[in-house]
């Protein structure tokens, strides 16, 4: 059974059609691209998956279980979890705290156990800090676990918001331009993080991204979005050779 | 490298408590002594409240992100519903302190179901929005006590709007709520001591909370609401978690204040909006999020005007300046760079390097 | 019926005080982005100084109500200057603090100056009532001036803003004022002229509501400058026409709820008003919807 299965997804500003029937099946331990100029409704796409938009037709099913229209809280409970075109961390605390926010929904105690200090907090709080030391590491930020999210160096905080939607423990993870305003050593460096983290997690993971190197090199399929529809789809090499997407790319 | 920073926040916090007990420790010999002004000694269980005040306004205002105005209000119900309850039972309970410890959760409990009843409409708003709605909700809570005529005769309880003869009590009824004139005779159960204990447990739970799953997750919606809802955190849920804990504090100084005089009466001076702003103050000046500084600049403001007592008309003009001229210098971007420039450890690494460079 | 009719009547013209404070309120909010909680207090000052030129010099009343607003003008420049301009970029708490602080100094100036005993203030209206229905309903000059002055302002205001440069300018700055600088606005010197307009016209709600509550002390203006900013919030802050509505409706909820409900709950029923309409509508009758992009 597909991992997400998406149907005739659509949505409207006012007048505007931003998305139409959109569609999109993808298998676990797949690693999907989602790709288009700017403008073409890919973020939006991202937000109608999250629950940030709720989408006027269509449905979404994750995991065979219908989770169109469910608020953004609920769908990472089911099991997205995403990452922000306009990095959104968590500034003012530190770089581990940022992971075990996302760890909150499963090391659980309650506010009157924090207050009073009571054993169950240093059992579950010191299982937190392992696991988010855990994750910290595989994206090398585990020097870091101590600073503020917003002194960490552009590339970095990247990263981190990737260890933080990880920590929520996704079925399948969502990547808003992960590579944007990254050098090309930054780039391949986070090319083999994204591979990594799907063989050693099992993730399926879903990416936005303009850079085509970072596209061709580790997505297996693409769909390619023009105008808030979809364009073609399809293994990577054969879509990247179609010269409708060259052509809306590069324009006529 | 982690546990470093563990240590370094329990350290702070414990030099916190330590602080507020050394300074109980050393009022409490200097008293002995007889080295404190009957003024000064008249201060201190109002200290205590403004204390307690400021501590549970940084949970909303700093730990929570929200501009609240109407911090006086959740004090005002505390301080009504608790000296209500120990005048009612005052020949009932006669142990003093069982009636107070009574009073003190029965002011925290009401206090707690104002915040958390008019938090949930009030938090949907932002910004400048929530903070106006609050200012209203304290004006209300003000307004609407000072109406209030309640009565007991030996039909039972009598109630009005209107005054206290429109109670119809019998003539061996007491009046217990005399609208303006509110309560009058609650039993002086609060000290200094007391004060300082409630200031204790405050900080306890403030600072427990904040060092907790429970704080992590309030700060998270804080710092980013999106991407907080993105990891699961339930925005509702946290925020009035933390305005309800903060309004049912605020009632706990209500409390200590309301056991402090014999005659309460809830007035613009002591329950108004300018209460609320002057927590504000104290909160915003000792550094938002900043427990500690909270402490000290409510104790170092609530001594200035008296300290400047000797400059008579001038001191609250002097206050107004030292309040603008702090506010410049401590946030203004040139302030900060001047800061930045002339620090004492920017001056310190001048001489170090100028040394090296010899 | 006549009652119901001469409350309406002195509540819209409470409510056109408010309108003109409120003014100044979103006014300065739309283009500094900032609440100016010392607003309230340029009201009072206005009062004191029209009361020093007319009770104490024995000046005419329309030089003192001249001198008060060139006061305040100037007042409102000067705070502005010392005060705020140094801010700009800091948060938006620190901001507030100071803007009480500079409501602490006028307030303490003023109660240095004139004490804290009541000062009776002598209306500048010299108006005859105006006598309607077989004298069953009785408006005061008072009123009609403030009315009319409300009507005249909001006229000007609103004429100002749409046709001169400077006032394109301000509205320049408050939709954008990193776009408004690049585009060669003048960004400093119009909010300097917003304070400057914003305290004029506060300078004139003060003595107009002098004129008909005339009870002066140094505390005067703390509690028109509230239920003005309420008046703001209520109508959209940043809003001009809502502010406008905002500062009649609340005069208007007011008066009738003083008469008709209590004296004692009028202020608390005017808040709940606020609360409900917010509650409802989370920016203000007129405000705009502000949504976060993600």
């Amino acid at each position: 059974m597909a991992l997400l299965e998406v149907k005739e997804l659509g949505i409207s500003f006012g007048g505007l059609r931003a998305v139409d029937d959109f569609h999109m099946t993808i298998e676990p331990g797949e690693l999907y691209g989602l790709i288009g100029p700017n403008g073409a409704g890919k973020t939006t796409v991202f937000n109608l998956l999250t629950g940030v938009y709720k989408p006027t037709d269509g449905y979404i099913l994750l995991d065979g279980e219908n989770i169109t229209g469910k608020k953004t809280i609920e769908i990472n409970q089911h099991g997205i979890a995403r990452t922000f075109q306009n990095i959104r961390l968590f500034n003012e605390l530190s770089v581990l705290d940022n992971v075990k926010v996302g760890l909150h929904n499963h090391h659980g105690y309650s506010t009157l156990t924090g207050i009073l200090r009571l054993p169950k907090y240093y059992k579950v709080e010191k299982e937190m800090d392992e696991r988010a030391m855990e994750l910290l590491k595989v994206f090398d930020l585990d020097g870091e676990a101590g600073y503020k999210a917003s002194n960490l160096p552009y590339g970095k905080q990247r990263k981190l918001e990737i260890a933080r939607a990880l920590a929520t423990d996704p079925k399948l993870l969502l990547l808003d331009e992960p590579a944007a305003g990254m050098n090309p050593n930054e780039t391949q460096e986070l090319m083999n993080t994204i591979r990594f983290v799907r063989d050693e997690f099992h993730m399926t993971i879903l990416l936005i991204e303009h850079d085509m190197r970072l596209v061709s090199g580790i997505c297996e399929k693409l769909t390619v979005l023009n105008f808030g529809q979809i364009l073609t789809e399809g293994e990577t090499s054969e879509v990247l050779n179609d010269p409708k997407v060259i052509t809306a790319y590069l324009g006529e | 490298m982690k546990m470093k920073a563990w240590n370094k926040s329990t350290k702070s916090n414990l030099i916190t408590y330590g602080m507020v007990i050394a300074a109980y420790v050393i009022m409490e010999i200097l008293m002995k002594a007889g080295m404190v002004s009957s003024l000064l000694q008249g201060l201190l269980v109002p200290l205590c409240t403004y204390v307690i005040l400021a501590v549970s306004l940084n949970l909303v205002v700093g730990i929570s992100g929200e501009l609240s105005l109407g911090h006086a209000g959740f004090m005002c119900v505390g301080a009504f519903a608790s000296a209500f309850f120990s005048n009612y039972t005052k020949e009932a309970i006669t142990v003093s302190g069982l009636r107070f410890f009574l009073a003190i959760l029965i002011g925290a409990a009401v206090a707690a179901l104002f915040g958390f009843l008019i938090g949930i409409p009030v938090l949907r708003l932002r910004g400048d929005y929530l903070a106006i709605v609050t200012l209203a909700f304290g004006e209300i809570i003000k307004n609407v006590i000072n109406v209030i005529f309640l009565g007991h005769d030996s039909k039972g309880f009598h109630i009005s709007f209107k005054d206290a003869f429109s109670m119809n009590m019998e003539p061996d009824g007491e009046v217990l709520i005399n609208g303006p004139q509110g309560i009058t005779g609650t039993p002086h159960d609060s000290s200094f001591l007391i004060g300082v204990i409630l200031i204790l447990i405050t900080l306890f739970i403030v600072i427990n909370m904040v060092n907790s799953r429970t704080g992590r997750a309030i700060m998270a919606i804080r710092d980013n609401r999106i991407a907080a809802e993105s990891v699961g955190i339930h925005i509702t849920k946290y925020k009035l978690l933390a305005f309800t804990v903060s309004a049912s504090l605020a009632g706990v100084a209500g409390v200590l204040y309301a056991h402090n005089l014999s005659t309460l009466a809830a007035q613009p001076k002591n329950f108004g909006y300018n209460m609320s702003i002057m927590i504000l103050v104290f909160v915003v000046l000792g550094g938002i999020g900043n427990i500690r500084g909270s402490i000290i600049a409510a104790v170092v403001l609530t001594l200035l005007p008296e300290l400047l007592r000797s400059l008579n008309d001038y001191r609250m003009l002097m206050y107004a300046v030292v309040l603008i001229a702090t506010m410049i210098f401590t946030s203004s971007p040139g302030g900060q760079a001047f800061r930045e420039r002339y620090s004492l450890k920017a001056l310190l690494g001048q001489k170090k390097q100028e040394k090296e460079a010899k | 019926m006549m009652g119901f009719i001469s409350y309406l009547v002195n509540g819209i013209s409470l409510g056109s005080v408010y309108a003109l404070i409120a003014l100044g309120y979103t006014m300065v909010y739309g283009i500094a982005k900032m609440l100016n909680f010392a607003h309230g207090d340029v009201i009072m000052i206005g009062g004191f100084v029209t009361f020093t030129a007319v009770s104490g010099m024995g000046l005419p009343p329309i030089l003192g109500v001249l001198i008060s607003v060139a006061v305040c003008t100037v007042l409102g420049m000067v705070i502005e200057r010392i005060a705020y301009k140094p801010l700009r970029g800091a948060s938006k708490l620190a901001v507030l603090i100071t803007a009480i602080g500079v409501s602490y100094f006028l307030q303490n100036i003023a109660l240095l100056i004139y004490g804290s005993n009541t000062k009776s203030f002598t209306s500048v209206v010299s108006m005859e009532p105006l006598s309607l229905a077989d004298g069953a309903i009785i408006i005061s000059g008072e009123t009609i001036v403030t009315i009319l002055a409300c009507i005249v302002i909001m006229i000007a205001l609103t004429s100002f803003i749409k046709y001169s440069k400077s006032g394109r300018a301000m509205l320049a700055v408050s939709e954008d004022s990193g776009a408004a600088q690049l585009m060669g606005v003048n960004v400093n010197a119009t909010i300097a002229l917003t304070f400057a307009i914003g305290s004029a016209l506060a300078a004139i709600a003060g003595v107009l509501l002098c004129s008909s509550y005339p009870a002066l002390t140094p505390y005067t203006g703390a509690m028109p400058g509230i239920k003005a900013f309420v008046a703001a919030v209520f109508g959209g802050i940043g809003s001009i026409p809502g502010a406008f509505i905002g500062g009649i409706l609340l005069g208007v909820i007011e008066i009738l709820g003083k008469a008709y409900i209590s004296s004692q709950l009028a202020d608390a029923i005017v808040f709940a008003v606020l609360i409900i309409v917010l509650l409802v509508k989370p920016t203000g009758l007129l405000g705009k919807q502000i949504q976060e992009k993600v």
